[in-house]
């Protein structure tokens, strides 16, 4: 497995006229997060206490336990169809569970009190096959759940959306229609799309898969740069190269179970399960 | 074949005695035009609204516009016609069911009512489709960034079926502009109903309804051109 080069930030290099500057120049300097709540770094954002989902009879996930601190990166690993994608999106309610609790930031998702569309408003979330809204220009994609969620005005919007698009490296795109971009730069669009909302945590259900290998990184960038900006995240991916740069903690999971639940290190370094220890080896073989 | 060809029986004073035959037909086309818009109006709106009834994750919601559907689209549409203006009006309490009988114009508006009706349920399977065929993480990433189930499908999962269903959408509305010509039974006096007329006053059969035709083709081919001028201004830069 190859791990993409990072490329050097482009703030050393002398300003370019707009009329040729570089359409895609990728990752560039400044802030991706703002606004991230208070609180001590080791506070828990995401608890996840005992959950288990059924599709009909079949069980899906299993009795799932597991925690995210404030500004953790946590990857979570496994092979296909061990619930991981399950698990992520019952973190925002996108799928229902039957049994256990999930705490987000203090607010419980299995309670009919809770207002999802709020709690999920302040959850980004980032999908494997980008989930832009085609119909809508890249700027109206980046600000219509600002305007029509979080009632925000068109200008203020219209401005954070565009400081987070030139952020990820996209500002000459702003007016094109998501079917005039490439995969990649679709997806950090969608990067950008989630963190203008001010999520307190973001969520990655495969975020690489559906991409052609040379825009993986491109994206892996965005990423590992939030990362370092202390988000908290929740990672879904196979990208391993990803997860010994920047995960804390690795999550294996494997026929809806939680099988391991270790520092990056340890998990790396000696998984303890023979499951996780087959999965590393296949993976890791190429 | 006997028969007398007569093209200038249009320019004839029609036994009416309101204007021409070329007029007659002419009244008879207005009334299939304002039937086919007002029964549409109908038919978009209540469509849309079962259409999206049938996708949400509601049972109830499906029940409701299964049982609508399943009604309106397998009884024939002529069957439906007799049903409102002969059957309903008896079926009202007696004061109420008069009223309706004397009402002025009382074929155009059970005219409209019934083909809206009858066509909602085709629009509505088509909102359906259009719906089905979006991806399924759509609705998610929608949902994923707190829009509520309404605006999910105002502003992303809507925008998007109205321009997959656009093409079928046209033959629907091409159905509804000819299925007004049903309405000749309960007496709307429609386009097929003056040509009728026509024929019975002038027995001038062939030229009756050769002109209806073509007035039929002629409005259809105006609706055919309109609709892909729409498509093409709705259409998205980037996608196929």
């Amino acid at each position: 497995m190859t791990s993409s080069p990072m490329p050097a930030p482009t703030a050393s290099q002398p300003a370019v006229d707009a009329d040729h500057a570089p359409k895609d120049p990728g990752l560039q300097p400044g802030s991706l997060v703002s606004g991230l709540p208070k609180g001590a770094p080791g506070e828990t954002m995401i608890a996840i206490d005992g959950i288990s989902k059924w599709y009909g009879d079949f069980k899906v996930l299993t009795d799932c336990t597991t925690k995210v601190a404030k500004g953790e990166v946590v990857v979570v690993c496994g092979p296909s169809g061990s619930g991981k994608s399950t698990l992520i999106k019952c973190v925002n309610a996108l799928e229902p569970f039957q049994k256990g609790q999930i705490t987000v930031a203090g607010t419980k998702v299995l309670d009919k009190s809770t207002n999802l569309p709020k709690l999920r408003s302040r959850v980004g979330m980032v999908f494997q096959h980008f989930e832009l809204f085609p119909h809508l220009t890249i700027t109206d994609n980046l600000t219509i759940a600002q305007r029509k969620v979080l009632g925000r005005g068109s200008e203020d919007a219209k401005k954070r959306g565009l400081d987070l698009l030139a952020r990820v490296g996209l500002g000459a795109h702003a007016h094109k229609y998501p079917g005039q971009l490439s995969g990649g730069q679709q997806q950090r669009v969608a990067i950008a799309r989630a963190l203008a909302m001010n999520p307190v945590v973001m969520l990655f259900d495969e975020p690489t898969s559906a991409l052609d290998p040379e825009m993986v990184g491109e994206v892996l960038d965005v990423m590992v740069e939030l990362a370092k900006e202390g988000m908290t995240m929740m990672v879904v991916t196979h990208e391993m190269g990803f997860a010994r740069k920047v995960a804390d903690r690795v999550i294996f999971m494997d026929r809806g179970e939680i099988v391991e639940d270790a520092t990056k290190d340890e998990f790396f370094g000696s998984p303890r399960s023979e499951r996780a220890q087959t999965f590393l080896s296949k993976i890791l073989q190429h | 074949m006997n028969y007398n060809w007569n093209w200038s029986i249009f320019f004839d004073q029609s036994p009416e005695g309101t204007g021409t035959y070329a007029d007659m037909l002419l009244s008879g086309l207005y009334w299939t035009i304002v039937t086919a818009l007002c029964a549409w109006a109908i038919a978009f709106t209540l469509g849309s609204v079962i259409g999206v009834l049938r996708t949400l994750p509601s049972k109830t919601a499906n029940a409701i516009g299964t049982t609508y559907v399943e009604i309106f689209r397998n009884v024939p549409l002529l069957v439906q016609m007799f049903l409102w203006y002969f059957v309903l009006p008896e079926m009202l309490p007696r004061g109420l069911g008069d009223a309706v009988k004397q009402m002025p114009d009382a074929p155009f508006y059970t005219a409209v009512v019934c083909l809206g009706f009858f066509t909602a349920s085709r629009v509505a399977e088509q909102v359906r489709a259009g719906i089905q065929a979006l991806p399924r993480g759509q609705r998610m990433a929608a949902t994923a960034m707190g829009f509520t189930t309404a605006q999910t499908y105002r502003y992303v999962l809507l925008p998007n079926a109205y321009r997959i269903i656009l093409p079928p959408m046209t033959s629907e509305f091409l159905n509804n502009l000819k299925n007004t010509s049903v309405a000749l039974t309960i007496g709307l006096l429609e386009l097929t109903g003056r040509a009728r007329s026509m024929q019975e006053f002038s027995f001038q059969v062939f030229e009756a309804f050769t002109a209806a035709t073509l007035l039929y083709v002629a409005i259809n081919l105006v609706v055919v051109v309109c609709a892909s001028l729409l498509e093409r201004a709705v259409t998205i830069p980037g996608q196929r």
